[in-house]
C-alpha cells in the first residue's frame, strides 16, 4: 500500500508534465495584428524558461517520491546542509530572474515610450456598457468635453460651442484603425472603471473616470476584430463588446466617413 | 505501515481536568487556545461550503451560459429568471457569485483555517506555552470573527443582494449605489463584515506575536523553531502591518458611499448618461478623488494577504515533509531566510496588480523589480524541499500526500508568476483566466492542500483521534486530479484572452471556440466540489469515532508530540518540557532510533562535540 502511493504520485506528476507541455506548445494566443510582437516573444521566452524548470523540478519530485520510499529496514541519508549547493541554486535563480528583469524593464519602457509625432489621435471613452470612439476630424483637434453636458443624446458631454468640436467624428462600439500607421488612443471613462482590451493587438488599458491615459501602437494587418472590456464594470460587463476595423490608410477617411453616417 | 514500537503514551491528561466548567464557558465562550482554534477551523469550513457552492454555480454558468436550470431557479429564486417558466442565471447574480466566492474564500476560509485555526491550535503546543498570551483577547477575536461571518452571510438576503463589485471592490463600482445592484446595501454589509474580520485578525495577530516572542519554553531559540512556528510569526506580523490600510480604505469607502465625501470618486461622474450632481443641481456631487487610491490601499493589504494565506501552508509542508521523509529538513536556515525574504518583499510588490491600471509606468517598473525578485526565495524553498526528499525514506500516509501536493502546486502556480511579474506580458494576461489559474494553483491551492495536510497530521492534537487513512487518501486523489483538471486548463484559455468575471464569454467571437474547454473545466470542478464530501465525512466520523491517537503517532520531533492527544488544559500535565535541539533530527546515525525529539537532552557525546566547537557554531 505504502509503495503504491509513491508510484501513483510519480505517475500522476509525469502525466501532468506530459499533458501540460503538450498543450502549452499549442498556439493559444489570439493572432497578432499589431506591432507588439515583442510581448509575444516575452511570453514565449517565459514559457521556455519556466517550462524547463517545471519539467525538471516535477521530474525530480516524481523520481524522489517513487525512488525514496520507506523500506522499513534502512535509514534516510543524514544530509541536510550543503552551503555550496544552496548558494549555487540561489545565485543561478537570481541570475535568471535578473535577466528576465532586464528584458522586462526594457520592453516596458518601449511599450510606454512617447508615440511617434505623426500618430493618429483617437479617444475611447467607456461607459456602462459601451465604448464611445471619437476622432478629431480634419482640424486634428478633439473638441472640448464637459461632463456636466452629458445626456442621452450626448453621452460624452461634447461641448458643441467649441469650434474644434464641430468636425469631431463620433462612433459607438466601432473603432476604425489605419493599417501601418501608429495610433495614440486616449482612454477615458464616464462612470466606473472599464478596461479597453484589444486581444489581437496585445493592448489593454484600464479606463478610469477622472483620468485620461494615453497608449499607442501600430495596427499591422487589415481585418475585423473585437474590443472587450476586461475590468468588471457592472451587470452588462459581459456584453460591453465593440469592433475593430483595420483598413488600409488610403481607404481610412472614406471608411470612417461611411461609418459616421450610419 | 508506521510501527508504533515506542509509544508509551498514556491518557493521564484527562485526570488533570480541573473543576467542571459549564458547557458554555468550556466550549462556546472558551478561552482555551485549542477550543478556539477548532472553533475558527470549523467556522471556516462552513464558510468554505458556502463559497464552494458559489463556485459551482459560477462554473455551471461558464460552461452552459444560456441554459435553463429549472431546479436551481427553485433553489435560488433571486438568481435566476423564473418568469415565463425558464431559469437562466441573471448577470447581477453572477457578479454576486464571483464577488462573494472570492471574498469568503480569501478572508473567511483561507486566512482563517490555516492562520487563526491552526495558529491557535499549534502555537502554544509548538512553542511550549500553557496557552496563548492573552486568552480573553483570543476568545474575543473568535467571536468578532463570528460576527463578521454572520454579517457577510446575511448580506445575501438584503435588498438587492450581496456585494457584486468583485472581491477587490474597486470604486466607483462599489461606491455608487446605481452602478451595480450589489452596491446598494450589500456592499455596506461587505464593508462592515470586513472590518469585523480585520479587527478579529488584528487581535489574533497581537496574540501570535506576543506568544511566540515571550512565551517560548526554555531552550527554544529562534533557530530551533519549527517552520510552522516561523510562518505563524511572520504571518501575524504581515497581518498587523498590512490590514490597517484596508480598514482605512473601508472607512473612506463608507464615507464616500454614505456621507458625500470623495476619497475615491473623481469629478465628472456620469451614470446612465445623467451627471451625478450635488444638492445645488449645478456642480458634481463628488469632486477630486481618485479610484487609484483605493487600488493602492487595497493591494497594499492584498498582496501581503496572499502570503498570509500561503506562508502557513509552506510551514505545514516543511514539517510534514520532514516527518514522513524521516530525514532532516534540508537547508533549515535558508528556509527561514526565504520566509523572511518573502514576507519582506511582499510589501513592495502590490503594484503588480496595477500594471495596466493607469498608474504611472515608472511605478510599474519598480513593482516589476520586487515581484520578479520574490521568485528567488520561492525557488529556494522548492529546491530545499526537493533536496529533503532526496535520499529520504518516505512514508506516504495522507498528510504526506497533501505535503507533496503542496510542493507540486507551488511549482505549477509559482512559475506562471514569472510571466505575470513582467509588466509587458501582463498587458495581455491581466484580468484573464491565466491569472485565475495562477492564483488558484499557488495561493488557493497551496493554502487549501496545506490545510488538508495539517488537518490529517495534527488531527490527534485537535480531537485525540486519528483520521481514517483510506478515506483520506481517496479524498486526496480525487482532489489532486480534479484540482489540476479544473485550474490548469485555465492557463490556456487565459492566454487565448478569456476574460475573468464574465457572465457569458460567448458573446465574443474569439471566445466561442473555448466553450468545450470550459465544459471540461466545469465537469472537473463539479467532481472536485463533490469529492469534498469525503473530507467532511472523514472529519466528523473521525472526530467522534476515529481510532484513539497516541501521544506521538507519527514519530515526529516537535514539542506538540510530547503531550497527550488531545493535550489537557494547560497543555502539559507536568512541567513544560525544555528544548535541547532543533525539530528536524531524523536519521542521525549517532542515535539508536531514527528520530530524536526536541526535548531530549543532549547525550554525553553531543556535549563533548559542543564544548569542542565552542559557542559560536550554529547548533542543531
Amino acid at each position: 500500500m505504502g509503495r503504491l502511493q509513491g508510484l501513483l504520485f510519480a505517475l500522476a506528476t509525469v502525466a501532468l508534465v506530459v499533458l501540460a507541455t503538450f498543450y502549452f506548445t499549442r498556439p493559444w494566443l489570439p493572432p497578432l495584428k499589431s506591432d507588439r510582437i515583442a510581448i509575444d516573444h516575452a511570453i514565449w521566452l517565459s514559457l521556455v524558461v519556466t517550462g524547463a524548470v517545471f519539467i525538471l523540478t516535477n521530474l525530480l519530485l516524481a523520481y524522489f517520491s517513487w525512488r525514496y520510499q520507506d523500506d522499513g529496514r534502512t535509514r534516510a541519508a543524514y544530509w541536510h546542509h550543503n552551503p555550496r549547493l544552496e548558494w549555487s541554486w540561489t545565485l543561478v535563480t537570481a541570475l535568471i530572474m535578473c535577466t528576465f528583469l532586464f528584458k522586462a524593464l526594457n520592453l516596458w519602457a518601449a511599450v510606454n515610450a512617447e508615440p511617434p509625432a505623426d500618430a493618429m489621435l483617437i479617444e475611447v471613452t467607456g461607459q456602462q456598457f459601451a465604448w464611445n470612439v471619437r476622432y478629431p476630424g480634419p482640424d486634428g483637434m478633439l473638441g472640448r468635453t464637459d461632463h456636466l453636458l452629458a445626456s442621452q443624446e450626448n453621452p460624452i458631454g461634447l461641448d458643441k460651442s467649441d469650434p474644434h468640436a464641430a468636425d469631431d467624428v463620433l462612433l459607438l462600439n466601432q473603432l476604425y484603425l489605419p493599417q501601418d500607421r501608429a495610433v495614440r488612443v486616449q482612454v477615458r471613462s464616464m462612470d466606473v472603471i472599464h478596461s479597453f482590451f484589444l486581444p489581437n493587438f496585445r493592448v489593454k488599458q484600464d479606463a478610469l473616470p477622472g483620468m485620461t491615459v494615453q497608449i499607442w501602437f501600430t495596427p499591422k494587418e487589415t481585418g475585423d476584430f473585437e474590443i472587450a472590456c476586461a475590468e468588471h464594470c457592472g451587470l452588462g460587463h459581459y456584453r460591453m463588446r465593440g469592433q475593430v476595423h483595420v483598413v488600409p490608410v488610403a481607404q481610412f477617411d472614406k471608411a470612417l466617413a461611411d461609418a459616421a453616417v450610419q | 505501515m508506521t510501527d508504533m514500537a515506542h509509544a508509551p503514551e498514556a491518557h493521564a491528561a484527562e485526570a488533570h481536568a480541573h473543576a467542571e466548567e459549564a458547557f458554555i464557558w468550556k466550549y462556546v465562550f472558551s478561552k482555551n487556545h485549542r477550543v478556539i482554534g477548532i472553533q475558527y477551523y470549523v467556522t471556516a469550513m462552513v464558510m468554505a461550503l458556502v463559497a464552494g457552492l458559489l463556485a459551482m454555480l459560477i462554473r455551471l454558468q461558464l460552461a452552459w451560459p444560456q441554459r435553463d436550470w429549472g431546479v436551481l431557479a427553485k433553489l435560488f429564486p433571486m438568481g435566476y429568471d423564473v418568469g415565463g417558466g425558464f431559469g437562466v442565471m441573471r448577470p447581477e447574480f453572477y457578479a454576486m457569485l464571483f464577488t462573494m466566492h472570492g471574498t469568503i474564500m480569501v478572508f473567511f476560509v483561507l486566512s482563517t483555517a490555516p492562520v487563526s485555526g491552526f495558529g491557535n491550535i499549534l502555537i502554544p503546543l509548538q512553542a511550549g506555552a500553557r496557552d496563548m498570551a492573552f486568552p480573553f483577547l483570543n476568545g474575543l477575536s473568535y467571536w468578532t470573527f463570528f460576527v463578521g461571518c454572520v454579517v457577510i452571510l446575511s448580506s445575501f438576503f438584503v435588498g438587492a443582494g450581496a456585494a457584486a463589485g468583485g472581491w477587490t471592490a474597486y470604486p466607483p463600482l462599489s461606491a455608487l449605489k446605481g452602478a451595480v445592484p450589489g452596491s446598494e446595501t450589500g456592499q455596506t454589509f461587505w464593508i462592515i463584515g470586513m472590518v469585523f474580520f480585520i479587527a478579529s485578525f488584528t487581535m489574533g495577530g497581537l496574540n501570535f506575536v506576543t506568544t511566540i516572542i515571550n512565551l517560548r519554553t526554555k531552550g527554544l531559540t529562534p533557530l530551533r523553531m519549527p517552520m510552522t512556528l516561523w510562518a505563524m510569526f511572520l504571518v501575524a506580523v504581515l497581518g498587523l502591518l498590512a490590514f490597517p490600510a484596508l480598514v482605512a480604505a473601508c472607512l473612506m469607502l463608507i464615507f464616500d458611499r454614505h456621507f458625500g465625501t470623495s476619497f475615491f470618486l473623481p469629478t465628472g461622474l456620469v451614470l446612465n448618461n445623467v451627471p451625478l450632481l450635488g444638492p445645488d443641481g449645478k456642480t458634481f456631487l463628488h469632486q477630486g478623488g481618485s479610484p487609484l487610491l483605493w487600488q493602492h490601499l487595497f493591494w497594499f493589504l492584498g498582496h501581503p494577504e496572499v502570503y498570509i494565506l500561503m506562508l502557513p501552508a509552506l510551514g505545514f509542508t516543511s514539517d510534514i515533509l520532514v516527518t514522513f521523509a524521516r530525514k532532516p529538513l534540508f537547508g533549515y536556515k535558508s528556509m527561514v531566510g526565504a520566509l523572511w525574504a518573502i514576507a519582506g518583499l511582499s510589501f513592495i510588490v502590490w503594484g503588480h496588480h496595477m500594471f495596466v491600471s493607469g498608474m504611472n509606468p515608472y511605478l510599474g517598473m519598480a513593482f516589476a523589480v520586487g515581484t520578479i525578485l520574490i521568485a528567488v526565495p520561492s525557488a529556494v524553498k522548492v529546491f530545499n524541499w526537493l533536496a529533503t526528499l532526496r535520499g529520504a525514506r518516505i512514508r506516504f500516509n495522507t498528510p504526506m500526500l497533501w505535503a507533496v501536493g503542496v510542493v507540486s502546486l507551488f511549482i505549477s502556480g509559482g512559475l506562471s508568476g514569472v510571466w505575470l511579474a513582467q509588466s509587458a506580458p501582463d498587458i495581455q494576461l491581466h484580468d484573464t483566466m491565466f491569472v485565475a489559474a495562477h492564483f488558484h494553483l499557488i495561493m488557493a491551492g497551496a493554502a487549501l492542500f496545506g490545510v488538508f495536510g495539517a488537518t490529517s497530521y495534527w488531527f490527534p492534537k485537535m480531537f485525540g483521534r486519528m483520521m481514517n487513512d483510506t478515506l483520506g487518501k481517496a479524498h486526496f486523489w480525487f482532489t489532486f486530479v480534479t484540482y489540476y483538471g479544473t485550474f490548469f486548463p485555465m492557463h490556456y484559455i487565459g492566454i487565448a484572452g478569456h476574460l475573468r468575471r464574465i457572465y457569458d464569454p460567448y458573446q465574443y467571437e474569439f471566445l466561442k471556440p473555448l466553450q468545450p474547454i470550459n465544459q471540461l473545466i466545469t465537469i472537473s470542478a463539479l467532481i472536485l466540489g463533490s469529492s469534498q464530501i469525503l473530507f467532511f465525512v472523514n472529519f466528523f466520523w473521525s472526530a467522534f469515532a476515529g481510532k484513539k491517537a497516541t501521544e506521538n503517532p507519527w514519530q515526529a520531533n516537535g514539542l506538540e508530540w510530547t503531550t497527550a492527544s488531545p493535550p489537557p488544559h494547560g497543555n502539559w500535565p507536568g512541567p513544560i518540557p525544555e528544548v535541547h535541539r532543533w525539530p528536524y533530527e531524523y536519521a542521525n546515525p549517532d542515535f539508536p532510533k531514527d528520530h530524536v525529539m526536541q526535548h531530549e537532552p543532549l547525550t554525553a557525546a553531543e556535549m563533548e562535540v559542543k564544548a569542542a566547537e565552542g559557542p559560536s557554531r550554529h547548533e542543531h
